[in-house]
C-alpha cells in the first residue's frame, strides 16, 4: 500500500525527513487534535456521556418525580434572564421557587433532571441509530456490490423505490406498526419479547429499528461503490486464486479496506439520526412518557412558550449543543481521517 | 432526450403504484382502524360504517376500486352537487357535442373518515397551498443565504472569510427546525413583540417559520456549494478560460459558478417536495393550518384514504422534482447526455 502511494505522489521526501514512522492512525489523531471546534465538538460528548452514565448520581430528582403545587416554578434569575416572565410579587404569574435550578415544568418535575437523563435518549440514538444502518446497508451493499448482474439489479431498485418514499412518513408508519403490533399480551412470542424489551427501555428498542430501517439505503449505495473497486483489485482476485472462500473475502479482504469511508459517513449523519429522534418524540411517537427526550420536552415547552420560555428554550439549547458538537467532530474526523476531501489539491 | 423522458415517466407510474401496494398493505396491517375510540362504538355502527366506506369488502377489491377512482375518469351531466363521497381534482367541462353540462372529472381521492363533510381533496385544495407558500418562501430563504454564502467562502477560501462562513454553515446544520422555531417564536414574537407568535394569513406571520424552514437548509446549501466551486474552480477549463484572458467575473459567473450548481440542484429538487407538502414541526410550534400535520394524524387515527393522499402527493411531488433536477443536469453541463 505504501509503496503504491509512494509512486503516485509526490511528498515522498516530506515523509521520510519529516515524519519517521509515524502511523497513519497517529497522524489522523494530531491532525484532529489541531482542529479546535472538533476538540470542543468532542468534550461536549464526552460531558454529555458523562451525564448520560451517572445520570443518577448527577441529576438532583428522579426525572419522572411530579410535584403539582410546583408546576411551572421558576427560579429568580431564570425570570431575570426572560424578562415577560413576571413573578408573582411583582404582579406577575411566576410561581419563584429555588427548588429547581432552572426550573420545574408544567407538571412540576425539575426541568434538569429531565435535561440531564435527555442524554441517555439521544446519546443512544446517536450510537446504536447507526449500528442499525451500518449492518443493513453493509449487508445490502456488499451482496450487492460483490455478486453484481440480476442481484445487484435488484436490490438497486429496492433502493431506489426506498428513496422515493418520504423517510420521515415511513418511520411514522412503522413507529405506529411497531407501537401498536408489540404491544401483544401473550407472553412468549418474539413480538411479546420485543415489546416487552421495548417497555423496559422507554421506548427506545423501537426507535433504534425504525430510524435504522429507513436509512440504510445512502450506506448500501456507498458500500456498493466501494465493493465494486476493490472487488477487482489484485489481492482479492490473488485470494480467491489461493481458494478462500465467498465470506472469507468479503469479511477479511474487502470489509476492512472500506471500513474508513463508512466510518466517516456515518459520524457525519449522526446529527440526522439525533433530530430524527427528536422529531419523533415531538410529535408523540417518540419514548414512552415519562422518560424524559429533548424532543418532547420541546414539544410540550413550545406549546406555553409565551408565558414559561424556558421549558422550551433550555431543551433546546441542549439539543443544539449536542448536534453542535457530532457536526463539527464529524467534520473535523473527514478532515483527519481523509485529507484529499478538504480539497488541497 | 425525449425518449429519456418518456421512459423516465414510465417508470414514475411504476413507483407510484408500487409505493401506492407498499403503503395500503403496511398501513392495513397496522392494528386498530380508523373507527376504534376510546369510548368503544356499538358493534352495529362500526358494520354500517364499515359498509358505507367500503372496509368490508376483500382487501384487493378495496385496493383496486381505490386506484379506479383516481385514475380512471369519469363524465358526469348536470349540476355537481357538493358530495364528499364525489369530489374530484379535475374537473373540465366539455363541449356541448358531449351532452348537456358534460363534465370529465378526474382523481378522486377519496373520502376522510374524520370528518363526514370533507374529503381528501378538499385537504390537498385548502390545506396545501399554504404549505405550498411557506415552503416555496423558505426554499427562497435557503437559496439567497445558502448560495452567495457558498460562492463566497468558495471565492476567498482559507480566508478569515471563508472560516466564518463555513463556520455559520456547520452551525446552522446543528439548528434543526425543532430548535429554531422555539428560539424564533421567542426572540421576535414574545420578547421584541415585532412578530405574530404564531398563527396564518399574513406576511408577518410568515416570516418566522420561513426562516426557521429556511436557515438549516441555506447552510446545507452553503456547503455544498462552496464544495462544488472549488472542485470546478480546479478543472482545466477553468485554467483555459484564464489563460484566454478572460476577465475573472466572466470566468466565475458564466463558466464556473452554472457548473457548479449541479449538486446543489441535486438537493434542491427533495427539498423542495419536502418543503413544500408541508412540515409537521413548523405548522405545529406556529399554528399553521397546512398540510404537515396530516402527516401524522392520518397515520395515529388511521384514516386509510388520507394516509394515501399524502403520501401518493409526496412521492408524486418528489418524482417530478427529481425529474426536473435530471433534465436540469443536461442544460447545466452540456457533457451530460441522456440517450
Amino acid at each position: 500500500m505504501a509503496t503504491m502511494e509512494q509512486t503516485s505522489n509526490t511528498p515522498v521526501i516530506q515523509i521520510s525527513e519529516k515524519k519517521k514512522g509515524e502511523s497513519l492512525w497517529g497522524e489522523s489523531w494530531k491532525r484532529l487534535r489541531r482542529n479546535r471546534a472538533a476538540v470542543i465538538g468532542g468534550i461536549i460528548i464526552l460531558l454529555n456521556i458523562i451525564a448520560a452514565i451517572f445520570a443518577p448520581v448527577l441529576a438532583p430528582q428522579k426525572f419522572d418525580r411530579t410535584n403539582l403545587p410546583d408546576n411551572n416554578a421558576t427560579p429568580a434569575w431564570v425570570t431575570q434572564i426572560f424578562p415577560n416572565m413576571k413573578p408573582k410579587d411583582q404582579g406577575g404569574y411566576v410561581t419563584i421557587s429555588e427548588k429547581y435550578p432552572i426550573g420545574a415544568d408544567n407538571l412540576g418535575r425539575d426541568m434538569l433532571s429531565r435535561i440531564i437523563y435527555g442524554t441517555q435518549v439521544s446519546l443512544l440514538v446517536a450510537f446504536i441509530g447507526p449500528l442499525v444502518s451500518i449492518i443493513v446497508g453493509l449487508t445490502v451493499g456488499m451482496i450487492a456490490g460483490y455478486f453484481g448482474g440480476a442481484t445487484d439489479n435488484v436490490l438497486m431498485r429496492l433502493v431506489d423505490l426506498m428513496y422515493a418514499f418520504p423517510t420521515l412518513l415511513l418511520i411514522i408508519l412503522m413507529m405506529t406498526f411497531f407501537r401498536t403490533s408489540f404491544a401483544s399480551p401473550e407472553p412468549g412470542t418474539i413480538s411479546y419479547t420485543l415489546g416487552q424489551l421495548d417497555k423496559e427501555t422507554g421506548g427506545m428498542i423501537l426507535i433504534f429499528i425504525g430510524i435504522g430501517l429507513t436509512s440504510w439505503m445512502q450506506m448500501a449505495r456507498l458500500v456498493r461503490g466501494q465493493v465494486l473497486s476493490i472487488r477487482e483489485t489484485e489481492y482479492v482476485q490473488a485470494a480467491r486464486a489461493l481458494g478462500a472462500t465467498t465470506p472469507k473475502i468479503m469479511i477479511s479482504h474487502i470489509l476492512p479496506n472500506i471500513l474508513g469511508p463508512l466510518i466517516v459517513a456515518e459520524t457525519l449523519t449522526i446529527p440526522t439520526y439525533i433530530s430524527y429522534e427528536a422529531f419523533l418524540s415531538f410529535i408523540g411517537l417518540g419514548v414512552n412518557p415519562p422518560t424524559p427526550s429533548w424532543g418532547s420536552m420541546i414539544s410540550e415547552g413550545s406549546k406555553n412558550i409565551s408565558s414559561y420560555p424556558n421549558q422550551a428554550i433550555f431543551p433546546a439549547i441542549a439539543l443544539f449543543l449536542i448536534m453542535f458538537a457530532f457536526n463539527f467532530l464529524g467534520d473535523g474526523l473527514r478532515d483527519a481521517l481523509d485529507p484529499r476531501m478538504r480539497g488541497r489539491d | 432526450m425525449g425518449q429519456y423522458i418518456v421512459r423516465r415517466l414510465l417508470w414514475m407510474v411504476l413507483v407510484l403504484f408500487l409505493i401506492s401496494v407498499v403503503t395500503f398493505l403496511l398501513m392495513r396491517s397496522v392494528p386498530g382502524g380508523p373507527f376504534a375510540r376510546e369510548k368503544r362504538l356499538p358493534e352495529a355502527t362500526v358494520a354500517l360504517l364499515n359498509k358505507k366506506y367500503n372496509l368490508d369488502a376483500p382487501l384487493w377489491q378495496q385496493y383496486t376500486s381505490y386506484i379506479g377512482d383516481i385514475v380512471i375518469p369519469t363524465v358526469t351531466y348536470g349540476k355537481i352537487k357538493p358530495n364528499a363521497a364525489e369530489n374530484y381534482l379535475l374537473n373540465v367541462p366539455l363541449p356541448a357535442m358531449f351532452g348537456d353540462e358534460a363534465v370529465l372529472r378526474w382523481a378522486n381521492f377519496g373520502p376522510t373518515f374524520k370528518s363526514r363533510s370533507r374529503s381528501v381533496n378538499d385537504i390537498f385544495r385548502e390545506n396545501l397551498p399554504i404549505s405550498f407558500q411557506l415552503g416555496l418562501a423558505a426554499l427562497i430563504i435557503a437559496l439567497a443565504i445558502g448560495m452567495p454564502l457558498g460562492i463566497l467562502s468558495a471565492l476567498k477560501r482559507n480566508t478569515i472569510y471563508d472560516y466564518l462562513g463555513m463556520g455559520t454553515a456547520l452551525m446552522g446544520v446543528s439548528f434543526p427546525v425543532i430548535i429554531t422555531a422555539p428560539i424564533l417564536q421567542y426572540f421576535f414574537g414574545v420578547q421584541l413583540k415585532i412578530l405574530p407568535v404564531s398563527g396564518w394569513g399574513d406576511i408577518q406571520s410568515m416570516i418566522m417559520p420561513a426562516l426557521a424552514l429556511g436557515f438549516v437548509n441555506a447552510a446545507i446549501i452553503a456547503r455544498l456549494t462552496r464544495a462544488s466551486l472549488l472542485q470546478i474552480l480546479g478543472e482545466d477549463y477553468i485554467r483555459t478560460a484564464r489563460a484566454k484572458g478572460l476577465p475573472e467575473r466572466v470566468v466565475i459567473i458564466i463558466h464556473a459558478l452554472k457548473n457548479s450548481l449541479i449538486p446543489v440542484v441535486t438537493v434542491v429538487g427533495p427539498l423542495f417536495a419536502a418543503l413544500v407538502t408541508g412540515t409537521f414541526v413548523v405548522e405545529t410550534i406556529f399554528g399553521i393550518p397546512g398540510m404537515g400535520r396530516f402527516f401524522v394524524t392520518s397515520i395515529t387515527g388511521r384514516d386509510y384514504p388520507v394516509i394515501m393522499g399524502t403520501i401518493l402527493l409526496y412521492a408524486f411531488f418528489l418524482i417530478v422534482t427529481n425529474l426536473l433536477v435530471d433534465i436540469t443536469y443536461a442544460w447545466l453541463d452540456p457533457r451530460i447526455r441522456y440517450d
